[in-house]
């Protein structure tokens, strides 16, 4: 019998479609690998009850010949989607024992197309991170081995801390922990500097973060609200388009949400990429670059061209201030949005004496390091004398930045192909320990994007010498997203299947 | 631009967020290793360029002024840590 978990959620639902298993069947597999990996830590509550609710309902549906796009389908869901009545706790402490009363728009959408939910997933606390260790719910140990590492050794360490096995990216840790484990058939994700990207080139899978307004943010923990995006992480750029049209849609209940109608992406999966135009930026070939990720920037580039595409030089100057812009937007917004947590409406509260006694205890006790470093950070870049120094000068650079994507685009350029990371997966406990920049800087080619708006797909690409996954980003137009999963696949299938690892953990 | 023990004991108090002693010199040397980083901004020529206000060009969406929801008192303080007769409880604000 085929291992059910190992389906892409294409094949998975055109079996479900011809009746050829129920989702009852899919749903018990996922919840039972999900019950045999739980030391790697993918999920921080599990929903079985509900997943077979879900699934049953979905069976019904299908057996009727009705049912949605997603009918049946198990995935998972990042623990900032505020999910009605579970466990939505954006993994930090301060959100203790918080249960909406409200669905977030993107999961009230895949569970409208028939998708069964298996359970919340780990993250960076409030999404910052990259690395997946600021969650107040500990570290995810990602599915692929270091390099050298035997099965014994790693089951030793995931029992021990996890120290020394690799990270899965962050923040959307868990969700591509999850994915590429095959503990659901895909998750949602969310993308402020490259927290869906970054893991899934960690990871050995596809993210795509859209265009800012894509995808409504109703019902998602905010982090930077001029930055914040939802997405898929999924194991083949199909998979991806097929729940990012699920995902994405105009929503009143959120103003920056597009009221334009989701193309059926699923379609552009597969069209030809001939007579397009890629540009390669000059200005992500770093100084002291990883020669193997430039390797595999070139040889992307030529995939692309031997599938009919043209590669064009192209130059986006404010590239290198994109970074340290980024880091004083973020930080802003994020004080401003997590100004929230005060201890009264809900979540954690510390006994005090006086109201902001109980603020600064509350807070001090439920925001972990990272978090409570950045909101320190937002708080000054905003305070009286600073302003324009920091943050109105950050966006102007936000300007240029969004000026110098616009000018290549206007040049014809159809789509920017870069790396996705400077590096493969690092280790737990391996960086930002002495300098927070450290880990910063594992978003250099990601957050340009987001500064900018625009939408990025991330496919695997093949292996390192050492044998960990290695991701190419492909940045489109505003609103074209056809465009990736098209020259997407055609990285997908040049590069060869990615074979994810063995279930060691089990 | 750097910061000093008292500036990130002001700053805390700015994020309502408890520092002890102990913790501000270690607090310090993160700050100014972020605002360090951030330097690289300073030259960069921003004369004439508009602040990004909105990232995608959208006209902001606009609806009848009229209630949408409501009457949902009882959900809105479900999560809350501590109420009373309906309504969120605080130590006391005004002496």
């Amino acid at each position: 019998m085929t291992d059910l978990t190992s389906l892409t959620l294409a094949e998975a639902r055109d079996r479900l479609k011809s009746r050829a298993m129920s989702s009852l069947e899919i749903t018990k597999a996922h919840l039972e690998a999900i019950e045999r990996a739980k030391a790697l830590n993918a999920y921080v509550a599990m929903t079985a009850d509900k997943a077979l609710e879900m699934a049953q309902a979905s069976d019904a549906r299908l057996a009727k010949g009705e049912g949605g796009p997603l009918e049946g389908l198990p995935i998972g869901v990042k623990d900032l989607y505020a999910t009605r009545g579970v466990h939505t706790q954006a993994c930090s402490h301060i959100l203790d024992g918080f249960r909406p009363a409200y669905e977030s728009t993107v999961t009230a959408n895949l569970w409208r197309d028939g998708a069964v939910m298996l359970g919340k997933l780990n993250m960076d606390e409030f999404a910052m991170g990259s690395s997946n260790e600021t969650s107040y719910y500990g570290p995810v140990a990602s599915p692929w081995l270091p390099p050298n590492w035997g099965r014994d050794r790693a089951r030793a360490a995931l029992s021990a801390g996890k120290r020394g096995l690799l990270t899965p990216g962050g923040s959307s840790g868990g969700s591509a922990a999850a994915v590429a484990a095959r503990l659901c058939l895909a998750a949602t994700a969310s993308d402020t500097g490259g927290s869906i990207r970054q893991p899934a080139a960690f990871t050995g899978i596809v993210g795509i973060k859209p265009t800012y307004g894509r995808c409504s943010r109703y019902g998602m923990v905010a982090f930077a609200s001029s930055l914040d995006q939802a997405g898929p992480l999924a194991r083949t750029v199909r998979d991806a388009a097929i729940m990012l049209r699920s995902m994405a849609g105009p929503d009143a209940k959120d103003s920056t949400c597009s009221p334009a109608s989701v193309p059926d992406y699923e379609a552009a999966v597969g069209r030809s990429v001939k007579g397009m135009k890629i540009g390669v930026p000059k200005e992500y070939r770093l100084e002291g670059m990883n020669s193997e990720i430039e390797a595999l920037w070139t040889r992307g580039a030529e995939w692309l061209r031997a599938a009919g595409a043209s590669v064009v030089d192209v130059s986006l100057p404010h590239t290198p201030y994109a970074l340290p812009a980024y880091y004083i937007v973020a930080p802003a917004e994020a004080s401003s949005n997590l100004a929230r947590y005060d201890g009264v409406r809900y979540g954690l509260r510390q006994p005090a004496a006086d109201i902001v006694e109980l603020y600064e205890k509350t807070r001090a006790k439920g925001f972990g390091a990272e978090v409570r470093r950045r909101l320190m950070i937002g708080a000054y870049v905003l305070s009286a004398g600073y302003y324009d120094a920091y943050y109105v000068r950050a966006q102007k650079i936000r300007s240029l930045i969004k000026r110098d994507f616009e000018r290549a685009f206007a040049d014809g350029v159809d789509a920017i192909l870069t790396p996705a990371t400077p590096s493969a997966a690092f280790g737990i406990g391996e960086k930002g320990s002495e300098n927070p920049v450290e880990m910063y800087l594992n978003d250099v080619f990601t957050v340009t994007v987001n500064m900018a708006g625009l939408p990025a797909l991330v496919a695997p690409a093949g292996l390192s010498s050492d044998g960990l996954p290695l991701g190419l980003q492909l940045i489109g137009r505003p609103f074209d997203e056809e465009t990736l999963f098209a020259l997407g696949e055609t990285i997908e299938q040049s590069a060869g299947q990615t074979v994810l690892p063995e279930p060691w953990w089990e | 631009m750097s910061v000093d023990l008292s500036t990130v004991r002001r700053i805390a108090h700015l994020a309502r967020i408890e520092v002890t002693d102990a913790e501000t010199p270690h607090l310090q040397g993160e700050i100014n290793a972020i605002l360090k980083f951030v330097e690289a901004l300073d030259a960069v020529d921003v004369d004439g360029v508009e602040p990004m206000t909105s990232v995608i060009p959208m006209r902001l969406p606009m609806r009848e002024d009229v209630v949408t929801d409501g009457g949902i008192a009882t959900l809105v303080l479900a999560n809350a840590p501590m109420t009373e007769d309906g309504f969120f409880v605080v130590p006391k604000v005004i002496e």
